[in-house]
């Protein structure tokens, strides 16, 4: 394959964040003073290079059937199997780029004075770095096991950072549950692999998701590939029943928890399934199950989100609720409607992360909103970015969410899933539903934070500009980049994941009024609850207390996991440990050296050290010799 | 029996005196002299076949036993003069250290 220019750039965009991270990881505390800005300039430049890509893509020049194609050379090679180090950048991979790009460019730089006085920032930016390279390989990769190292790297990067402030233990352990339960979907990724491929021959995506090679898929295979597929998407995404470990990652960084743990990392399922559509078609009853998944899992997190005190698990629960959201779309077969959610969202809950970061970092580590309140006297700047942010993901009228909730909404009404359609109503009221819980938990959570008296001791104040100038840039484009971007977003995937025609229609401006009424309500309930009738809200506590408990013990699904897989995994560990590598392995060891013992004692008895001892042994041996060879 | 199987005879009592002698005894001077019986009793056979077989290639090689024989005693000697030295003994009962 002859390698232009844009191949090359294809392949700097993977390195660059690679260099970026061995430099700052390399030098170590030396890199104390530079880490931040060459990693921030390192993707900074990645997002220059996905801008250009994606105008090439657009415009249609170097192309190779609707996509650039990049090698890093051969990589194995066994029997008649060959994998080559393969990168495929078509419209899919180009929105997952500049996303990744674009926002963490913004993230780094504002990491840089978030964690200036840490004294381990030079490992934080080399993990930074690190992550950025993973996850563009996790949506670059042309076969399976290229995206598999990416799909391994983020879900490592996300350990390392979520544990980062190591001395905390409770951190670290938050850091390794993440860890365990994205290797229970990584088992869900290599299952899909191996079954794809025995039946296939191939791990190439393109090929595998080729119509000849699709129809060698058998059925009861393609249902074991998708249910797989998905389970790899539940982990990684965080979906019920495997979302527990993302609340619990807001041990890390809040940065982090903005880029990782809410803009890109978790919605690498989406882009997977996204990715391997043509398979999931092939079982439409894995789609349904995918659907419910989301609503289930977008109900469960709502609920929990609506009693969290601390202001970053309810961005955590209000993520794992929107991911939700995403495998609803997925799931109706509606990957472009989906991908634009991922967009949107991106934009408006790394605003919010960040803004929460903001607010962490004005009040001195403060994270519970019950000693926060009254911030937008002291901290104009982020008050308005948290609302502009809010109303996004509340999906209020001309914001970004609005119109890819409203996306997602219309397309469980038009889904052609055999399975889903006898309940598009139902499936529709419980999404509005949603919605309008979702505007309830963010505006309480604003109201609560931003607005009333303020109830704390330390005195907050504004981030300073290098702080708050990424997040501003945030909050403008969750404004504006939902209206900018809708149609040319879809218009751009449409070659790689058909666009609904639903979406493309021009709407009137009752239907933005009505399609922000369940945003609106959700806000005023939290406005009459929170703010109005405070006494009212209190009899409401007394009466529900149960449903109240039920909320903020998570549904006790760390209680069920601790009894179900923790407490078995520990005895059946302390069994191996106590029983079999102590009784049996070393008894059995042990044994062999104690017999070992006797024979040498035995031995020990001949060489007694008197010549005349020795002298019989040599006739005797030369007697023995004699009479054999003679 | 003719003289020649008296002579084998003669030879194997000695070679068996001597290599008992070899095993049993605890003095290393006598010890030493058993090994001169075995390599004299050896030399006996060797002039019996010789005899026997009217060549005179066996005769050669016990004059060749009998220069390594000294040779030996000479460096046997050494040996057992300066283990004395250290042990203040002949006995080999006495010098085993050299075990497990």
């Amino acid at each position: 394959m002859v390698m232009g220019n844009v191949e090359n750039l294809l392949l700097l965009l993977v390195s660059l964040p690679l260099f970026g991270a061995a430099i700052s990881y390399a030098l170590g505390r030396r890199a104390r003073g530079f880490s931040g800005p060459v990693a921030t300039l390192a993707v900074a430049v990645c997002f220059g290079i996905a801008i250009y890509l994606t105008n090439e893509l657009m415009v249609g020049r170097s192309l190779h059937k609707g996509a650039i194609v990049a090698s890093f050379g051969n990589w194995v090679s066994v029997g008649n199997v060959s994998l080559s180090f393969d990168l495929y950048f078509d419209a899919l991979s180009a929105v997952m780029c500049l996303v990744i790009t674009g926002i963490g460019a913004l993230i780094h730089l504002y990491s840089i004075q978030y964690m200036s006085s840490d004294s381990g920032i030079a490992r934080y930016f080399g993990f930074l770095n690190l992550f950025i390279f993973s996850m563009l390989l996790l949506v670059l990769g042309k076969n399976l096991p290229v995206v598999f190292i990416g799909w391994e790297g983020v879900g490592l990067c996300s350990y390392l950072l979520i544990g980062f402030w190591y001395k905390k233990s409770e951190f670290v352990q938050a850091g390794q549950k993440a860890f365990v339960m994205n290797r229970l979907g990584d088992l869900g990724f290599i299952i899909a692999m191996a079954t794809l491929f025995t039946s296939t021959g191939t791990l190439d995506i393109v090929e595998l998701t080729s119509p000849e090679s699709l129809g060698r898929i058998g059925e009861g295979v393609a249902l074991l590939a998708g249910l797989a597929l998905f389970f790899a998407a539940t982990g990684k995404s965080a979906q019920f029943p495997l979302f527990t470990w993302l609340p619990d990652a807001m041990a890390g960084p809040t940065p982090v928890s903005a880029l990782i743990h809410a803009a890109t990392m978790v919605t690498a399922g989406v882009y997977l399934i996204g990715r391997m559509h043509p398979v999931l078609e092939l079982t439409p009853q894995v789609l349904s199950v995918i659907t419910w998944t989301g609503i289930i899992t977008a109900f469960v997190a709502a609920t929990i989100a609506l009693v969290q005190n601390d202001i970053k698990k309810v961005l955590a629960y209000s993520t794992v609720s929107q991911l939700g959201f995403m495998f609803i779309a997925v799931g109706c077969g509606y990957y472009s409607v989906a991908l634009f959610h991922v967009v949107t969202h991106a934009f408006f809950k790394a605003c919010l992360f960040l803004s929460a970061g903001s607010v962490i970092y004005g009040c001195h580590h403060e994270q519970d909103m019950r000693r926060m309140g009254g911030l937008r006297n002291s901290m104009p700047i982020t008050t308005a970015t948290y609302a502009v942010a809010s109303m996004a993901i509340a999906g209020v009228a001309p914001f970004a969410g609005y119109f890819s909730k409203h996306a997602i909404i219309d397309g469980l009404m038009h889904t052609s899933n055999v399975y889903l359609a006898p309940f598009q109503g139902e499936l529709q009221i419980i999404a509005t539903l949603l919605a309008v819980m979702t505007a309830g938990y963010m505006a309480r959570s604003f109201f609560m934070t931003f607005m009333g008296t303020y109830r704390g001791e330390a005195a907050p104040h504004e981030v300073p500009v290098i702080m708050w100038s990424p997040v501003v840039v945030l909050a403008i484009l969750s404004c504006i980049g939902g209206w900018s971007l809708h149609n040319t977003l879809f218009s751009f995937l449409d070659v790689v994941v058909r666009t609904p025609s639903f979406v493309l229609h021009n709407q009137s401006l009752t239907s933005y009024v009505i399609g922000s009424l369940p945003g609106v309500i959700g806000i005023l309930f939290a406005y009459i609850f929170l703010i109005r009738a405070v006494s009212l809200t209190e009899k409401l506590q007394s009466w529900g207390w149960m449903v109240q408990k039920l909320w903020e013990r998570k549904y006790y699904l760390d209680e069920f996991y601790d009894v179900v897989v923790v407490t078995p995994l520990r005895i059946a560990g302390r069994f191996l440990a106590v029983g079999v590598s102590q009784g049996l392995v070393e008894g059995f060891g042990g044994g062999i050296a104690v017999f070992v013992q006797a024979l040498g004692e035995l031995a020990r008895r001949t060489t007694t050290g008197l010549v005349g001892g020795y002298a019989l042994y040599m006739l005797l041996a030369i007697a023995v010799l004699v009479g054999i060879l003679v | 029996m003719s003289v020649y199987g008296l002579c084998i005879a003669l030879s194997m009592a000695l070679f068996l005196i001597g290599a008992v002698g070899v095993c049993v005894r605890r003095n290393a001077i006598v010890v030493f002299m058993c090994i001169e019986l075995m390599l004299n009793a050896v030399n006996i056979a060797f002039v019996a076949f010789s005899r026997l077989h009217g060549g005179l290639d066996g005769q050669v090689a016990v004059f060749f036993v009998m220069v390594i024989a000294a040779a030996e005693s000479a460096v046997g000697l050494a040996i057992i003069l300066s283990v004395f030295r250290s042990f203040i003994s002949v006995e080999t009962s006495d010098v085993s250290e050299l075990k497990w």
